[in-house]
Protein backbone atom coordinates (compact mmCIF):
# COMPACT_ATOMS: atom_id res chain seq x y z
CA UNK A 1 0.00 0.00 0.00
CA UNK A 2 1.41 3.38 -0.86
CA UNK A 3 1.54 5.96 1.52
CA UNK A 4 -1.29 8.93 1.33
CA UNK A 5 1.34 11.19 3.88
CA UNK A 6 4.91 11.05 3.14
CA UNK A 7 6.36 13.48 5.84
CA UNK A 8 10.11 13.91 4.28
CA UNK A 9 12.91 14.85 6.49
CA UNK A 10 11.64 18.10 7.16
CA UNK A 11 13.59 20.70 9.16
CA UNK A 12 12.17 24.13 10.81
CA UNK A 13 14.06 26.97 12.06
CA UNK A 14 12.62 29.50 13.97
CA UNK A 15 15.57 32.00 14.30
CA UNK A 16 18.19 30.18 16.13
CA UNK A 17 15.69 27.43 17.38
CA UNK A 18 15.45 24.10 15.71
CA UNK A 19 11.61 23.13 15.73
CA UNK A 20 11.78 20.06 13.81
CA UNK A 21 14.70 18.06 12.49
CA UNK A 22 15.02 15.59 10.02
CA UNK A 23 11.56 14.11 10.66
CA UNK A 24 10.63 11.83 8.87
CA UNK A 25 7.23 9.74 8.27
CA UNK A 26 4.80 7.90 6.25
CA UNK A 27 1.34 7.55 6.81
CA UNK A 28 -0.75 5.37 5.25
CA UNK A 29 -4.38 5.42 4.14
CA UNK A 30 -7.44 5.11 6.57
CA UNK A 31 -4.52 4.71 9.46
CA UNK A 32 -5.29 7.00 12.89
CA UNK A 33 -1.30 7.93 13.84
CA UNK A 34 -0.77 9.42 17.43
CA UNK A 35 1.99 11.83 17.30
CA UNK A 36 3.53 12.22 21.14
CA UNK A 37 6.49 13.53 23.14
CA UNK A 38 7.09 16.24 25.91
CA UNK A 39 5.84 19.34 25.69
CA UNK A 40 7.86 21.84 23.31
CA UNK A 41 9.17 18.61 21.37
CA UNK A 42 7.61 20.13 17.86
CA UNK A 43 4.75 18.36 17.34
CA UNK A 44 2.75 21.29 16.98
CA UNK A 45 5.33 22.54 14.78
CA UNK A 46 4.61 19.08 12.76
CA UNK A 47 0.73 19.66 12.29
CA UNK A 48 1.53 23.83 11.37
CA UNK A 49 4.05 21.89 8.69
CA UNK A 50 1.24 19.70 6.91
CA UNK A 51 -1.38 21.97 7.13
CA UNK A 52 0.46 24.73 5.64
CA UNK A 53 0.83 27.32 8.64
CA UNK A 54 4.26 26.61 8.87
CA UNK A 55 6.91 26.82 5.97
CA UNK A 56 9.88 23.73 6.27
CA UNK A 57 13.12 25.18 6.48
CA UNK A 58 14.04 22.03 4.64
CA UNK A 59 12.51 18.78 3.50
CA UNK A 60 8.72 17.74 1.72
CA UNK A 61 5.53 16.97 1.67
CA UNK A 62 4.27 14.82 -0.04
CA UNK A 63 0.03 14.31 -0.24
CA UNK A 64 -1.16 12.04 -2.41
CA UNK A 65 1.90 11.87 -4.70
CA UNK A 66 1.88 15.58 -4.92
CA UNK A 67 4.40 17.73 -3.62
CA UNK A 68 2.48 20.05 -1.02
CA UNK A 69 5.43 21.33 0.43
CA UNK A 70 5.28 25.20 -1.04
CA UNK A 71 1.49 25.42 -1.52
CA UNK A 72 -0.39 27.91 0.96
CA UNK A 73 -2.95 26.74 3.74
CA UNK A 74 -5.84 27.50 1.72
CA UNK A 75 -4.96 25.22 -0.90
CA UNK A 76 -4.17 22.18 1.22
CA UNK A 77 -7.96 22.60 2.55
CA UNK A 78 -8.88 22.56 -0.78
CA UNK A 79 -6.63 18.88 -1.50
CA UNK A 80 -8.58 17.33 1.47
CA UNK A 81 -6.44 17.93 4.82
CA UNK A 82 -8.82 19.21 7.59
CA UNK A 83 -7.41 20.45 10.91
CA UNK A 84 -8.85 21.39 14.50
CA UNK A 85 -6.40 23.73 16.50
CA UNK A 86 -5.60 23.08 20.03
CA UNK A 87 -6.62 26.19 21.34
CA UNK A 88 -9.90 26.09 19.65
CA UNK A 89 -10.44 28.84 16.70
CA UNK A 90 -14.06 28.80 15.92
CA UNK A 91 -15.76 31.74 14.15
CA UNK A 92 -16.90 32.76 17.69
CA UNK A 93 -20.00 35.20 16.92
CA UNK A 94 -21.42 32.47 14.40
CA UNK A 95 -23.73 29.61 15.30
CA UNK A 96 -22.66 26.21 15.09
CA UNK A 97 -24.74 25.62 12.20
CA UNK A 98 -23.04 28.89 10.53
CA UNK A 99 -20.09 27.02 11.45
CA UNK A 100 -20.21 23.91 10.17
CA UNK A 101 -21.38 25.21 6.74
CA UNK A 102 -18.72 27.26 6.25
CA UNK A 103 -16.61 23.92 6.49
CA UNK A 104 -18.70 23.41 3.60
CA UNK A 105 -16.70 26.04 1.18
CA UNK A 106 -14.65 24.02 -0.70
CA UNK A 107 -17.63 21.79 -1.77
CA UNK A 108 -19.19 25.34 -3.00
CA UNK A 109 -18.79 26.02 -6.48
CA UNK A 110 -20.55 29.09 -6.96
CA UNK A 111 -17.87 31.78 -7.35
CA UNK A 112 -18.46 35.27 -6.59
CA UNK A 113 -21.16 36.99 -8.88
CA UNK A 114 -23.31 33.91 -8.87
CA UNK A 115 -22.91 33.06 -5.38
CA UNK A 116 -23.40 36.40 -4.17
CA UNK A 117 -27.37 35.74 -3.57
CA UNK A 118 -29.35 32.80 -2.57
CA UNK A 119 -31.00 32.77 -6.02
CA UNK A 120 -31.70 29.38 -8.21
CA UNK A 121 -28.75 27.29 -8.41
CA UNK A 122 -26.72 28.71 -5.50
CA UNK A 123 -30.33 27.92 -3.32
CA UNK A 124 -30.17 24.04 -4.42
CA UNK A 125 -26.41 23.59 -3.57
CA UNK A 126 -27.20 25.11 -0.26
CA UNK A 127 -29.76 22.51 0.52
CA UNK A 128 -27.37 20.07 -0.67
CA UNK A 129 -24.75 21.55 1.61
CA UNK A 130 -27.22 21.90 4.47
CA UNK A 131 -28.28 17.77 4.43
CA UNK A 132 -24.40 16.94 4.62
CA UNK A 133 -23.63 19.04 7.73
CA UNK A 134 -27.00 17.76 9.10
CA UNK A 135 -25.54 14.68 8.99
CA UNK A 136 -22.64 15.48 10.78
CA UNK A 137 -24.83 17.42 13.90
CA UNK A 138 -26.30 13.82 14.56
CA UNK A 139 -23.24 12.51 14.27
CA UNK A 140 -21.64 14.41 16.95
CA UNK A 141 -24.98 14.84 19.00
CA UNK A 142 -25.05 18.43 18.83
CA UNK A 143 -28.80 19.02 17.47
CA UNK A 144 -29.31 20.91 20.38
CA UNK A 145 -26.87 23.40 20.13
CA UNK A 146 -27.24 24.12 16.07
CA UNK A 147 -28.51 27.93 16.35
CA UNK A 148 -26.24 28.63 19.47
CA UNK A 149 -23.23 31.08 18.85
CA UNK A 150 -20.61 28.83 19.65
CA UNK A 151 -18.91 31.47 21.91
CA UNK A 152 -21.72 30.77 24.41
CA UNK A 153 -20.90 26.91 24.60
CA UNK A 154 -18.71 25.23 26.83
CA UNK A 155 -15.24 23.95 26.07
CA UNK A 156 -16.07 20.14 25.33
CA UNK A 157 -18.82 21.42 23.50
CA UNK A 158 -17.00 23.99 21.38
CA UNK A 159 -14.25 20.88 20.62
CA UNK A 160 -16.89 18.87 19.23
CA UNK A 161 -17.89 21.91 17.12
CA UNK A 162 -14.52 22.44 15.88
CA UNK A 163 -14.09 18.43 14.63
CA UNK A 164 -17.64 18.89 12.97
CA UNK A 165 -16.50 21.78 11.12
CA UNK A 166 -13.52 19.86 9.99
CA UNK A 167 -15.81 17.20 8.99
CA UNK A 168 -18.20 18.80 7.40
CA UNK A 169 -14.55 19.64 4.69
CA UNK A 170 -15.09 16.30 4.03
CA UNK A 171 -11.26 15.76 4.63
CA UNK A 172 -9.28 12.98 3.20
CA UNK A 173 -6.25 13.40 6.03
CA UNK A 174 -7.24 14.87 9.49
CA UNK A 175 -5.01 16.57 11.85
CA UNK A 176 -6.17 17.06 15.17
CA UNK A 177 -4.60 18.50 17.83
CA UNK A 178 -5.09 17.67 21.09
CA UNK A 179 -8.78 16.52 20.65
CA UNK A 180 -8.96 16.35 24.26
CA UNK A 181 -6.96 18.06 26.26
CA UNK A 182 -9.59 20.01 28.91
CA UNK A 183 -11.56 17.66 28.93
CA UNK A 184 -13.28 14.85 31.71
CA UNK A 185 -13.85 11.45 31.28
CA UNK A 186 -17.12 11.26 29.86
CA UNK A 187 -15.96 13.80 27.48
CA UNK A 188 -12.61 12.20 26.24
CA UNK A 189 -14.53 8.74 25.69
CA UNK A 190 -17.36 10.57 23.67
CA UNK A 191 -14.21 12.02 21.56
CA UNK A 192 -12.38 8.82 21.37
CA UNK A 193 -15.71 7.10 19.72
CA UNK A 194 -16.16 9.93 17.22
CA UNK A 195 -12.78 9.91 16.23
CA UNK A 196 -12.93 5.83 15.81
CA UNK A 197 -16.27 6.22 14.03
CA UNK A 198 -14.62 8.71 11.64
CA UNK A 199 -11.49 6.24 10.81
CA UNK A 200 -13.89 3.10 10.05
CA UNK A 201 -17.08 4.65 8.58
CA UNK A 202 -15.44 7.36 6.36
CA UNK A 203 -12.07 5.89 5.81
CA UNK A 204 -10.53 9.61 6.65
CA UNK A 205 -6.71 9.21 7.81
CA UNK A 206 -5.92 11.07 10.70
CA UNK A 207 -3.34 12.41 12.92
CA UNK A 208 -3.36 13.37 15.96
CA UNK A 209 -1.71 14.89 19.08
CA UNK A 210 -2.81 13.72 22.42
CA UNK A 211 -1.44 13.69 25.80
CA UNK A 212 -2.87 10.83 27.41
CA UNK A 213 -1.43 7.86 27.29
CA UNK A 214 -4.48 5.96 27.53
CA UNK A 215 -6.33 7.43 24.92
CA UNK A 216 -3.58 6.98 22.23
CA UNK A 217 -3.26 3.25 23.29
CA UNK A 218 -6.86 2.37 22.87
CA UNK A 219 -7.48 4.27 19.59
CA UNK A 220 -4.36 4.43 17.30
CA UNK A 221 -2.27 2.01 15.06
CA UNK A 222 0.62 3.85 14.74
CA UNK A 223 2.79 6.16 17.04
CA UNK A 224 5.86 8.77 16.15
CA UNK A 225 7.54 9.79 19.43
CA UNK A 226 9.12 13.32 19.20
CA UNK A 227 11.39 15.01 21.51
CA UNK A 228 13.39 18.24 21.24
CA UNK A 229 12.14 17.88 17.02
CA UNK A 230 13.62 14.70 16.47
CA UNK A 231 11.55 11.80 16.03
CA UNK A 232 12.79 9.33 18.22
CA UNK A 233 10.78 6.15 17.61
CA UNK A 234 7.89 4.69 16.10
CA UNK A 235 5.81 1.77 15.86
CA UNK A 236 2.15 -0.04 17.22
CA UNK A 237 1.15 1.23 20.96
CA UNK A 238 3.26 -1.46 22.13
CA UNK A 239 6.24 -1.29 20.24
CA UNK A 240 6.54 2.03 21.47
CA UNK A 241 5.24 1.81 25.35
CA UNK A 242 8.46 -0.89 25.68
CA UNK A 243 11.15 1.52 23.52
CA UNK A 244 13.80 2.65 26.53
CA UNK A 245 14.21 5.99 23.99
CA UNK A 246 10.76 6.69 24.76
CA UNK A 247 10.93 6.08 28.37
CA UNK A 248 13.77 8.37 29.02
CA UNK A 249 12.37 10.80 27.08
CA UNK A 250 9.49 11.01 29.03
CA UNK A 251 10.66 10.11 32.56
CA UNK A 252 14.48 11.51 32.27
CA UNK A 253 17.01 9.06 32.94
CA UNK A 254 16.77 6.30 35.47
CA UNK B 1 -38.25 74.84 13.25
CA UNK B 2 -37.31 75.34 9.71
CA UNK B 3 -33.98 75.95 10.71
CA UNK B 4 -33.73 72.97 12.71
CA UNK B 5 -34.82 70.70 10.48
CA UNK B 6 -32.70 71.99 7.24
CA UNK B 7 -29.92 71.70 9.99
CA UNK B 8 -30.58 68.36 10.76
CA UNK B 9 -31.08 67.66 6.98
CA UNK B 10 -27.28 68.99 5.86
CA UNK B 11 -26.15 66.91 8.70
CA UNK B 12 -27.95 63.90 7.99
CA UNK B 13 -26.04 64.06 4.30
CA UNK B 14 -23.32 64.79 5.81
CA UNK B 15 -23.50 61.94 8.23
CA UNK B 16 -23.84 59.08 5.46
CA UNK B 17 -21.20 60.27 3.67
CA UNK B 18 -19.46 59.68 6.67
CA UNK B 19 -21.22 56.49 7.60
CA UNK B 20 -20.14 55.30 3.82
CA UNK B 21 -16.37 56.19 4.49
CA UNK B 22 -16.45 54.94 8.28
CA UNK B 23 -18.00 51.64 6.88
CA UNK B 24 -14.79 51.23 4.24
CA UNK B 25 -12.80 51.80 7.62
CA UNK B 26 -14.06 49.33 9.55
CA UNK B 27 -14.61 46.52 7.19
CA UNK B 28 -10.62 47.16 6.60
CA UNK B 29 -9.44 46.80 10.71
CA UNK B 30 -11.86 43.77 10.93
CA UNK B 31 -10.50 42.17 7.89
CA UNK B 32 -6.69 42.49 9.25
CA UNK B 33 -6.36 44.75 11.92
CA UNK B 34 -4.69 48.07 9.39
CA UNK B 35 -5.82 51.56 10.74
CA UNK B 36 -6.52 52.97 6.90
CA UNK B 37 -5.12 57.03 7.57
CA UNK B 38 -5.36 56.55 3.27
CA UNK B 39 -9.43 56.38 3.06
CA UNK B 40 -9.80 60.31 2.54
CA UNK B 41 -7.84 60.04 -0.50
CA UNK B 42 -9.82 56.96 -1.82
CA UNK B 43 -12.52 59.64 -1.42
CA UNK B 44 -10.83 61.95 -3.63
CA UNK B 45 -9.74 59.87 -5.73
CA UNK B 46 -12.99 58.51 -6.99
CA UNK B 47 -13.81 61.99 -7.07
CA UNK B 48 -11.58 63.64 -9.10
CA UNK B 49 -11.57 60.39 -11.80
CA UNK B 50 -15.33 60.94 -11.53
CA UNK B 51 -15.31 64.63 -12.68
CA UNK B 52 -12.39 64.07 -14.88
CA UNK B 53 -14.46 61.33 -16.81
CA UNK B 54 -17.76 63.99 -16.52
CA UNK B 55 -15.81 67.56 -17.66
CA UNK B 56 -12.80 66.22 -20.17
CA UNK B 57 -13.84 63.16 -21.49
CA UNK B 58 -18.06 63.98 -21.72
CA UNK B 59 -18.39 60.86 -20.59
CA UNK B 60 -22.82 60.39 -19.20
CA UNK B 61 -22.79 60.44 -15.61
CA UNK B 62 -24.22 56.96 -15.02
CA UNK B 63 -20.95 55.68 -17.60
CA UNK B 64 -18.80 58.23 -15.83
CA UNK B 65 -20.03 56.61 -12.28
CA UNK B 66 -19.43 52.90 -13.34
CA UNK B 67 -16.41 53.87 -14.80
CA UNK B 68 -14.97 55.53 -11.85
CA UNK B 69 -15.97 52.66 -9.72
CA UNK B 70 -14.17 49.54 -11.99
CA UNK B 71 -11.29 52.00 -11.48
CA UNK B 72 -11.34 51.91 -7.67
CA UNK B 73 -12.09 48.35 -7.45
CA UNK B 74 -8.73 47.82 -9.08
CA UNK B 75 -7.05 50.71 -7.06
CA UNK B 76 -8.43 49.11 -3.72
CA UNK B 77 -6.45 45.79 -4.85
CA UNK B 78 -3.48 47.19 -6.05
CA UNK B 79 -3.27 48.98 -2.92
CA UNK B 80 -3.97 46.47 -0.76
CA UNK B 81 -0.74 43.78 -2.82
CA UNK B 82 1.89 46.51 -3.18
CA UNK B 83 1.69 48.74 -0.05
CA UNK B 84 0.18 46.70 3.04
CA UNK B 85 0.89 43.13 1.70
CA UNK B 86 4.19 43.26 2.84
CA UNK B 87 3.59 44.43 5.98
CA UNK B 88 1.32 41.49 7.48
CA UNK B 89 2.70 40.48 10.39
CA UNK B 90 4.62 44.10 10.87
CA UNK B 91 4.07 45.79 14.44
CA UNK B 92 1.02 48.33 14.38
CA UNK B 93 2.95 51.30 14.03
CA UNK B 94 4.70 50.25 11.07
CA UNK B 95 1.70 49.18 9.17
CA UNK B 96 0.15 52.73 10.61
CA UNK B 97 2.85 54.90 8.90
CA UNK B 98 2.60 53.07 5.56
CA UNK B 99 -0.76 54.06 5.64
CA UNK B 100 -0.22 57.30 6.57
CA UNK B 101 2.75 57.46 4.02
CA UNK B 102 0.26 55.94 1.59
CA UNK B 103 -2.29 58.88 2.03
CA UNK B 104 0.56 61.50 1.56
CA UNK B 105 2.02 60.14 -1.33
CA UNK B 106 -2.05 59.61 -3.02
CA UNK B 107 -2.82 63.23 -1.98
CA UNK B 108 0.62 64.56 -3.76
CA UNK B 109 -0.21 62.12 -7.18
CA UNK B 110 -4.16 63.75 -7.11
CA UNK B 111 -2.34 67.62 -6.66
CA UNK B 112 0.26 66.49 -9.40
CA UNK B 113 -2.86 65.38 -11.78
CA UNK B 114 -5.77 67.76 -10.75
CA UNK B 115 -3.80 70.60 -9.05
CA UNK B 116 -5.19 72.67 -5.20
CA UNK B 117 -8.63 74.85 -6.64
CA UNK B 118 -12.30 73.50 -6.46
CA UNK B 119 -13.68 72.17 -9.52
CA UNK B 120 -17.17 71.63 -9.37
CA UNK B 121 -19.49 68.89 -11.07
CA UNK B 122 -21.73 70.10 -14.16
CA UNK B 123 -25.41 70.34 -13.03
CA UNK B 124 -26.01 66.47 -12.72
CA UNK B 125 -28.88 66.78 -10.56
CA UNK B 126 -31.58 69.15 -11.44
CA UNK B 127 -31.55 72.62 -9.48
CA UNK B 128 -34.99 72.81 -8.22
CA UNK B 129 -35.12 72.66 -4.79
CA UNK B 130 -37.89 69.87 -2.99
CA UNK B 131 -39.88 71.54 -0.62
CA UNK B 132 -40.66 69.35 2.55
CA UNK B 133 -43.23 70.74 4.44
CA UNK B 134 -41.68 74.26 5.25
CA UNK B 135 -38.44 73.10 4.52
CA UNK B 136 -36.68 73.40 1.72
CA UNK B 137 -33.73 71.19 -0.18
CA UNK B 138 -31.90 70.75 -2.92
CA UNK B 139 -32.26 67.59 -4.88
CA UNK B 140 -28.86 66.73 -4.86
CA UNK B 141 -29.04 66.43 -0.95
CA UNK B 142 -31.69 63.55 -1.17
CA UNK B 143 -30.07 62.12 -4.01
CA UNK B 144 -27.14 61.94 -1.47
CA UNK B 145 -28.81 60.29 1.26
CA UNK B 146 -31.29 58.09 -0.56
CA UNK B 147 -27.85 56.39 -2.14
CA UNK B 148 -25.85 56.53 0.95
CA UNK B 149 -28.90 54.36 2.98
CA UNK B 150 -29.21 52.14 0.39
CA UNK B 151 -25.63 51.37 -0.23
CA UNK B 152 -25.88 50.97 3.26
CA UNK B 153 -28.74 48.53 3.35
CA UNK B 154 -27.08 46.60 0.58
CA UNK B 155 -23.80 45.97 2.73
CA UNK B 156 -25.34 44.79 5.51
CA UNK B 157 -27.91 42.50 3.78
CA UNK B 158 -24.31 41.40 1.46
CA UNK B 159 -22.96 40.68 4.83
CA UNK B 160 -25.50 38.93 6.51
CA UNK B 161 -26.85 36.21 3.53
CA UNK B 162 -24.54 36.22 0.91
CA UNK B 163 -21.81 33.34 0.90
CA UNK B 164 -18.92 35.55 0.14
CA UNK B 165 -20.59 37.96 3.04
CA UNK B 166 -20.51 35.19 5.07
CA UNK B 167 -16.82 33.97 4.38
CA UNK B 168 -15.63 37.40 4.79
CA UNK B 169 -17.22 37.61 8.00
CA UNK B 170 -15.53 34.27 8.78
CA UNK B 171 -11.95 35.25 7.89
CA UNK B 172 -12.24 38.52 10.06
CA UNK B 173 -13.35 36.31 13.28
CA UNK B 174 -10.33 34.07 12.99
CA UNK B 175 -8.30 33.91 10.43
CA UNK B 176 -6.48 30.55 10.78
CA UNK B 177 -9.22 29.13 11.11
CA UNK B 178 -10.89 30.50 7.84
CA UNK B 179 -7.33 29.43 5.82
CA UNK B 180 -7.98 25.77 7.06
CA UNK B 181 -11.79 25.71 5.88
CA UNK B 182 -10.22 26.60 2.56
CA UNK B 183 -10.73 30.03 2.33
CA UNK B 184 -8.16 32.19 1.09
CA UNK B 185 -7.39 35.49 3.48
CA UNK B 186 -5.34 37.22 0.96
CA UNK B 187 -8.25 37.33 -1.86
CA UNK B 188 -10.85 38.26 1.02
CA UNK B 189 -8.80 41.14 2.08
CA UNK B 190 -8.37 42.22 -1.54
CA UNK B 191 -12.00 42.29 -1.83
CA UNK B 192 -12.19 44.60 1.24
CA UNK B 193 -10.00 47.25 -0.19
CA UNK B 194 -11.59 46.91 -3.13
CA UNK B 195 -15.30 47.67 -1.38
CA UNK B 196 -13.39 50.17 0.92
CA UNK B 197 -12.10 52.09 -1.96
CA UNK B 198 -15.34 51.94 -3.81
CA UNK B 199 -17.68 52.96 -1.25
CA UNK B 200 -15.38 55.99 -0.40
CA UNK B 201 -15.25 56.90 -3.89
CA UNK B 202 -19.46 56.98 -4.13
CA UNK B 203 -18.92 59.09 -1.10
CA UNK B 204 -16.45 61.55 -2.91
CA UNK B 205 -18.67 61.53 -5.85
CA UNK B 206 -21.50 62.46 -3.42
CA UNK B 207 -20.06 65.36 -1.62
CA UNK B 208 -17.85 66.76 -5.02
CA UNK B 209 -21.69 67.44 -6.49
CA UNK B 210 -22.32 69.25 -3.53
CA UNK B 211 -19.56 71.27 -2.79
CA UNK B 212 -17.41 70.98 -5.70
CA UNK B 213 -14.33 69.06 -5.38
CA UNK B 214 -10.53 69.66 -4.12
CA UNK B 215 -7.69 68.35 -1.77
CA UNK B 216 -9.30 69.58 1.33
CA UNK B 217 -12.05 67.15 1.02
CA UNK B 218 -9.42 64.32 2.21
CA UNK B 219 -10.13 65.90 5.62
CA UNK B 220 -13.18 63.78 5.72
CA UNK B 221 -10.39 60.48 5.97
CA UNK B 222 -9.43 62.26 9.64
CA UNK B 223 -13.19 63.07 10.04
CA UNK B 224 -13.50 58.94 10.12
CA UNK B 225 -12.18 58.41 13.92
CA UNK B 226 -14.49 60.24 15.56
CA UNK B 227 -16.94 58.28 13.57
CA UNK B 228 -15.45 54.80 14.34
CA UNK B 229 -14.61 55.47 17.86
CA UNK B 230 -17.82 56.57 18.73
CA UNK B 231 -19.34 53.43 16.73
CA UNK B 232 -16.69 51.29 17.79
CA UNK B 233 -13.81 50.62 15.89
CA UNK B 234 -14.89 46.72 15.16
CA UNK B 235 -18.51 47.32 14.44
CA UNK B 236 -20.23 47.98 11.28
CA UNK B 237 -23.38 48.93 11.91
CA UNK B 238 -21.57 51.51 14.61
CA UNK B 239 -19.69 53.49 11.95
CA UNK B 240 -23.03 53.53 10.01
CA UNK B 241 -24.39 55.17 12.84
CA UNK B 242 -21.47 56.88 13.99
CA UNK B 243 -21.47 58.37 10.88
CA UNK B 244 -24.98 59.70 10.95
CA UNK B 245 -24.38 60.93 14.86
CA UNK B 246 -21.43 62.91 13.98
CA UNK B 247 -22.92 64.16 10.65
CA UNK B 248 -25.69 65.67 12.46
CA UNK B 249 -23.78 66.52 15.81
CA UNK B 250 -21.31 68.75 13.54
CA UNK B 251 -24.19 70.17 11.32
CA UNK B 252 -25.37 71.57 14.77
CA UNK B 253 -22.81 72.92 16.40
CA UNK B 254 -22.36 74.44 13.79
CA UNK B 255 -25.99 76.16 13.28
CA UNK B 256 -26.09 76.87 16.96
CA UNK B 257 -22.77 77.30 18.53
CA UNK B 258 -20.52 78.55 15.88
CA UNK B 259 -22.78 81.80 15.82
CA UNK B 260 -22.62 82.56 19.04
CA UNK B 261 -18.91 82.38 19.51
CA UNK B 262 -17.28 83.36 16.17
CA UNK B 263 -17.26 79.44 14.72
CA UNK B 264 -14.95 76.98 14.93
CA UNK B 265 -17.35 74.50 17.18
CA UNK B 266 -18.15 73.10 14.30
CA UNK B 267 -14.82 71.53 12.86
CA UNK B 268 -13.44 70.71 16.79
CA UNK B 269 -16.89 69.35 18.06
CA UNK B 270 -16.31 65.70 16.68
CA UNK B 271 -13.03 65.90 18.26
CA UNK B 272 -14.48 66.40 21.51
CA UNK B 273 -16.90 63.88 21.30
CA UNK B 274 -13.75 61.37 20.12
CA UNK B 275 -12.00 62.20 23.77
CA UNK B 276 -14.99 62.13 25.34
CA UNK B 277 -15.88 58.24 23.93
CA UNK B 278 -12.18 57.32 24.71
CA UNK B 279 -11.99 58.39 28.22
CA UNK B 280 -15.71 56.74 28.74
CA UNK B 281 -16.81 54.34 27.01
CA UNK B 282 -13.16 53.26 24.87
CA UNK B 283 -14.50 50.39 22.66
CA UNK B 284 -17.52 52.68 21.51
CA UNK B 285 -21.26 52.22 21.40
CA UNK B 286 -21.29 49.12 19.46
CA UNK B 287 -17.88 47.59 19.67
CA UNK B 288 -16.84 44.50 21.15
CA UNK B 289 -15.29 45.20 24.88
CA UNK B 290 -11.86 43.46 25.23
CA UNK B 291 -11.32 42.76 29.11
CA UNK B 292 -7.70 41.70 29.60
CA UNK B 293 -7.00 39.47 32.37
CA UNK B 294 -3.98 39.76 33.69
Amino acid sequence: MAPQLVIDTLTLHFGGVTALSGVYQEVNPGDILAVIGPNGAGKTSLLNCISGLYRPSAGRIVFEDREITNLPPHRRAQLGIGRTFQNIELFKHMTVLENLMLGRHIHMSQGLVSGGFYWGRARREEEVHRRRVEEIIDFLEIESIRHKAVGTLAYGLQKRVELGRALALEPRLLLLDEPMAGMNLEEKEDMARFILDVAEEWGTTLILIEHDMGVVMDISDQVAVLDFGRKIAEGTPEEVQKNPLVVKAYLGKQ
Amino acid sequence: MTFFMQILISGLVVGAVYALVAFGFVLIYKSSDVINFAQGEFLLVGAYIALSLVVFYQVPFPAAVALTLSMCVILGVVVERLVLRPFIGERVISVIMATIGLSLLMRGIIQMVWGTETRTFPGIFPDMPVRLGDVVVSQIYLWSLAVAVVLLVVFTVFFKYSSTGIVMRAAADDQVAALSMGISVKRIIAITWAIAAVVAAIGGILLGNINGVNPSLAYIGLMVLPVVILGGLDSVPGAVVGGFIIGILESLAGGYLDPLIGGGVKEVAPFAVLLLVLMVRPYGLFGKEIIERV
